[in-house]
This record gives C-alpha cells, structure tokens and sequence, in this order.
C-alpha cells in the first residue's frame, strides 16, 4: 500500500508566510487504527492548512522494512517534515491537532 | 537404565546457549537461556556492551549462530572501533552477513508526540535485521535509551513488554542491558519485563585498584553459581573466573617430583613433594625463599619440564643473577625455553588481573610446576580475605591441570605456629617455614616441615645451609646445651673431634700401663715358682734321704740278722 499525493504547487495563495513548498512523509502500519487515525488527521490538517502547497508521500513500513533501518524509524505513526529544513519528526496519530500544527511550524 | 535416565534428564533441563565468553558458561551451567531475553544490567562502564558484544561475536565466530546488534547509544562506526581492541573485526562479520548492526538514533527534541503511537518501528527493523541474516542472537543495548527520547511512560512499557514476548517468539536469544539505577537493577525496572536471566555487573574500586564483579542474579529454571564472580576485560575479551570450581574435584597424583634439594626430599619421606600439590615456604626477610623456590624450578627444568615464575618483587635478570651466586644457572633453562621468569609489581594492576594473567600464561606454557615469589604483596592490593579467595581460586586452577604450585610467603613474625598473614596454610598441602635462629651473636636459618600432607615427614629442625654451591640441610647439633647450629655446632663438633682423640690417647697409656703390671705380675709370679720349686725339691730330698736311711738301715738289719744266725750253727758243729 503506497500512496502517493503529489498536491499542484501553483496555487499557492493561502500558504502560511513560509517559503518553499512542505514535502511530507508519513509512515504507517498497514491498516492499523493509529495509521488510519494518523492518515486522516494528516489529510484534515494539510486541507486545512497547507492547501496546495503540499507533497505528501505515505509509505507502510511493513512493506519497506529496509526503510524503517535507514529512516531511523522506531515509533509508528511517524510524521517527517523533510521540506522546509530543519528535518521535524512527529510521532502519533496526530490526534492532537495543535502539536502536529506547531510541530509542522504552522502555529497560528 | 542410568544412560537413559541421563538423557531425559539433560532434555529436561532448560536449553542454553553458549556465550563463549570464557568462564561464564561454566558458572551458568551452559550460557543463557536458548530462546529468551536475558538481562544484563550494571553501571555505567561495567562492561555491558562489551559483554553483549562478545557475546554476539562469538556466537557469529564459534557458535554460528548470527546475531544482531541494536544499539541505542553508540553509533556502528564508534562501536567497531571500540572493540577492535579486543580482537573483534564486526566490519568483516557484517560483510560476511554474519552479524548486522543497527544503531538506534533518538533524540527528544526533533521528536513532537501528537497522540497515541506504537513501536512497530522498532519491531520492523528488528525483524527485518533478524530475518535478513537468519540472527540466532540479538542484543539490544541499552534499550532505556527510548525512555529519555519518548514521553509516554505507559505506551513504553506496554511496548517493551510486547517486544520481549515478541523476542521469545522470534526464538531468538537476547540481551537487553539496563543501566542500573537508585535502588532497582535498571532505571526503568526492565528486570519486571526479562525474568529470565538477569546478571549484574559491577565495578568497585578499593584501595585505587578495581575490580569488576559480576553477580547472576536470578535465573529461572537452572542452577547457577550465585557468588560474586570478579571477571576481566583484556585483549582477549571477557574472562570470568569463578572464585571456586564448583566442585572440589580434581586430578589427584601419588607421583613425587623432587624439590632440588635432596635433603629436603630427605624430610619429606624420601622422594619430594607430590605432583600437583600446593606448597608454601614462608619465614622471615632473607631466610632464603626465593633460594628455595629457585631450587625447585632448576629441578624441574632438570627433568626437562616446564615451569614459570612469577616474581612480584625481583626483575627476571635480578633473579637470574642474583641465584648464579649459589650455583643455579638459571639462564640455560630460559634459553631452552623450560623456565619463563615473569614479574609483576603486584600494585600494577588488581589481583583479578593478577589471577587472569597467571591464568593465561599457564594455559599457554602448559608448565608442571608455577612459582609466586612472594605472595604476601598481593595484600597491598587486596584484603586478606580476597587474596585468600584469589589463592583458592589458583590452587583449584593448578591442581586441577595437575601442576605443581610453590608459593613464598613472608612471615612478619617469628613466632612459628602464628598463621602467614595470607591465612592460606591451611589451603596448601605441605608447608615449610625456614626461620632465623639467632643465638652466640650470629643469625642462621632453621628449616621446619610445618605440615605435608599425605606423607611421612620429618618432625626435626634442619639447619638451612646456603653456600656457593647451592643449598643444603644438615642436622642441627642436639647436646647437652640444647640445639645448637651455625659455629656453635662446628664448634661442638671440633671440641667432639679433639675430646676424641685425647680419649684415643688415654686408653693407649693406659693399654701400656697394663701391659707393664702384667708383665711385673708375670716376673714375680716366675719367681714365686722358682721358690716354690726350690722348696719342693728340698723337701723331696728329704723324703728321699729318710727313704734311703730306711732302706739301708733295713738293710743292715737283715745283714746283720743273717750274720747272727750263721754264727749260732758254727757255734753247734764245734761242740
């Protein structure tokens, strides 16, 4: 299971004052209820907060086991904001709304 | 059948894997726990990387068995560095798939938690790095690491617990390390988690020397030793010496081997010490120990057989020099590769690495007969009890590989029957105490065989005799004034010598007196026979003269009878 979201980085209107596009990568267990929860709160927030200005890539570990070494992958589900630097990592199911967002440097 | 019955009895026990690390699979009864996780917890710089490390290593080399390294603090590179010292090449092994390595990153800040979350993460890896190389072992060090970069508590926990069932699972050994923490083995209390086999390693320091300890704290299911097992960390990975061999059993010989003195073999019924048994020569400063323990090498190297010398107080050219002077050319025996002088300042390191290094030599050289000159310095490294435990420990050791062991020992005191400060004459089967005896204004050496076990020996005072030619003991003169020795009994022996001859003297006057009034007596008893003859003869003379006058005054009678009777018929025819 590997979905690939590449979102359209023209309409970058509502984008928060940051430059730059936000590349995502969120890191699931199959179908477990955390990475279900994970990957719909992911989606809410980047619909609410990143519109268009986002790629995000899911991968499920299971299926790249060799990532989970070279990723340094412990705990699931793991949020990785590899654009813009620095490097952020958040762990969960992004339940808490207000974390991931300061997390992802979108505190409003 | 006992056979069968053995069997089933080992199928019984639990299944254990061998760790390879020298000594601890005989104080666990075969290593850890086939299939389980094992604790290893201690302080920081105990050795618990180290320890799972080898662990890992050899069971990838000698066991084949691969393994995997988790490590939560340390990063691969700065890992194999550190134990390329010991020997161990893990980038080779990891080339070969034998073993593999993951280094754990985690850092608190570039980590925000935004809600509930599981460590398949770490699951993931785990069995993609076992499942990859087929991993038999698995270390995981130090995995309290994730309570430093992870928040909630609960989910930890839970977690690790799954990760340990998981681990049993997989059947796969494993060694978790904790470090310890104020008043539990481990920070975290993983010792709730991994009930298994849990093993303590310490590290104390007394009197600026350390010692590192290792302690088997729980292990279900199997018999362990449960002492304090000090063990080392050298070139050669980790030893761990057991403070006694589980059982007291060994190799025993009725062969004698010789001391080098044949006097002294002389004491002890004949023939010297018995092959394999532990002998203590103590006495005070300069009673000639170290001459003695010389003499017992040169002899064996003499039946050809090999002996190492450990000196805690002299150089090896000091001894070789200094025991030239009496005659026992040490030399020759280090060239033909019999002898090997090794010295230590006792302070140099611990008494565990004391004992490791004696062991290691020994194993290497393969000697008959081991030398300690003198033991009594080890004490500036140890207390008492712990240079006993060290000696037992060595005494086990020796006599179970059937080698013959001589120890020195300096006594401070002259009083005979006190014990040698190391307490160990009750461990050793023959003890000699060489003393001074001081009396007419000089010091000489008396040599007394305290105990020997299992033999006749003598119960007399030698004297000790060192010269230029080499040792020797002599008895010790017992006269009228008591025990004499040194020039006092040279003298008793001149003055024997001189009374001797003035007694020969005497009785040769005296032989001559007699043979004088003899020969008196003789003449006046010749002369009182002469007497006496001439006596008798004037006394026959008369007998005879009586006899004489007798017969002739017979006969005259008769004549005159005859005539008076002729006269009377002449007188009848005329008338």
């Amino acid at each position: 299971m590997r979905k690939k979201e590449e979102q359209d980085l023209n309409d970058a209107g509502n984008s928060p004052p940051k430059e730059g596009a936000y590349v995502l990568r969120l890191f699931v267990t199959g179908t477990s209820p955390n990475s279900i929860r994970a990957i719909n709160n992911l989606k809410q927030i980047c619909e609410e907060h990143l519109q268009n200005n986002y790629s995000l890539e899911i991968i499920d570990v299971y299926q790249q086991a060799a990532v989970a070494q070279s990723e340094q992958i412990i705990a699931l589900p793991l949020l990785i904001r590899k654009q813009p630097l620095p490097e952020r990592r958040l762990i969960g199911d992004l339940s808490q709304t207000e974390k991931v967002l300061k997390g992802l440097g979108l505190s409003l | 059948m006992p056979s069968k019955s053995n069997k089933t009895a080992l199928k019984a026990s639990l299944p254990k894997t061998p760790t390879g690390i020298s000594g601890l699979d005989e104080i666990t009864g075969g290593g850890l726990p086939k299939g389980r996780p094992s604790l290893i917890c201690g302080e920081a710089g105990s050795g618990k990387t180290l320890f799972s490390i080898e662990f890992i290593v050899r069971g990838a080399t000698e066991f084949g068995e691969p393994g995997v390294i988790m490590t939560f603090e340390e990063k691969a590179e700065e890992l194999e560095m550190n134990v390329t010292s010991l020997g161990f090449d893990l980038k080779k092994l990891q080339k070969e798939s034998k073993i593999r390595i993951d280094h754990v990153h985690i850092d608190r800040t570039e980590i925000e938690e935004t809600g509930e979350y599981d460590l398949d993460g770490l699951f993931i890896r785990l069995g993609y790095a076992i499942d990859s190389i087929g991993a038999k072992r698995v270390v995981l060090d130090t995995i309290e690491n994730l309570f430093a970069g992870l928040n909630n508590l609960g989910i930890l926990r839970a977690e690790l617990r799954r990760l340990f069932g998981w681990l049993k699972e997989k059947g796969v050994t494993a060694i978790i390390t904790g470090e310890k923490g104020e008043g539990s083995l481990t920070r975290q209390g993983l010792e709730e988690y991994v009930s298994d086999c849990v093993i303590l390693l310490d590290h104390r320091v007394a009197n600026k020397i350390s010692t590192r300890l290792l302690r088997i704290i729980k292990y279900r299911g199997s018999l362990h030793g449960t002492n304090e097992y000090p063990f080392l960390i050298d070139e050669d990975g980790i030893s761990v010496l057991p403070v006694t061999s589980l059982q007291l059993q060994g190799i025993v010989s009725t062969q004698k081997v010789s001391s080098g003195i044949p006097a002294l073999d002389n004491m002890l019924g004949g023939k010297g010490f018995y092959r394999g048994s532990s002998i203590l020569v103590s006495g005070t400063a300069g009673t000639g120990k170290t001459s003695l323990a010389a003499f017992f090498a040169n002899a064996t190297c003499l039946r050809k057989e090999r002996c190492i010398y450990f000196a805690f107080e002299e150089p090896p050219l000091q001894i070789v020099r200094n025991l030239q002077s009496i005659g026992v050319n040490l030399n020759t025996h280090i060239e033909s590769g019999l002898l090997q002088i090794h010295s230590a300042r006792p302070t140099l390191n611990g008494l565990e690495m004391h004992l490791a290094a004696i062991h290691k030599k020994v194993k290497a050289f393969k000697p008959r007969t081991v030398i300690l000159d003198p033991i009594t310095n080890l004490v500036t490294v140890g207390t008492v009890s712990e240079v006993k435990s060290f000696l037992i420990r060595l005494i086990d050791f020796l006599q179970g590989e059937n080698i013959t062991v001589l120890f020195t020992a300096l006594s401070l005191n002259t009083v005979v029957n006190e014990q040698t400060d190391e307490g160990v004459s009750s461990l050793v089967d023959v003890w000699l105490q060489v003393r001074d005896i001081e009396s007419n204004g000089e010091r000489n050496r008396g040599m007394y065989i305290m105990k020997s076990r299992g033999m006749k020996h003598s119960n007399q005072v030698r004297e000790f005799i060192i010269t230029d030619k080499g040792l020797d003991l002599v008895d010790v003169y017992l006269g009228q004034e008591g025990v004499l020795i040194g020039s006092a009994r040279e003298a008793q022996l001149l003055s024997e010598t001189t009374g001797a001859a003035l007694r020969t003297h005497a009785l040769t006057q005296k032989d001559k007196e007699i043979q004088r009034k003899r020969m008196v007596l003789e003449a006046k008893i010749s002369s009182l026979q002469e007497e006496f003859d001439s006596v008798q003869d004037q006394l026959n003379k008369v007998y005879v003269e009586e006899d004489l006058k007798k017969e002739i005054m017979e006969q005259n009678r008769k004549q005159l009878t005859q005539l008076r009777t002729s006269h009377n018929s002449d007188h009848g025819k005329r008338k």
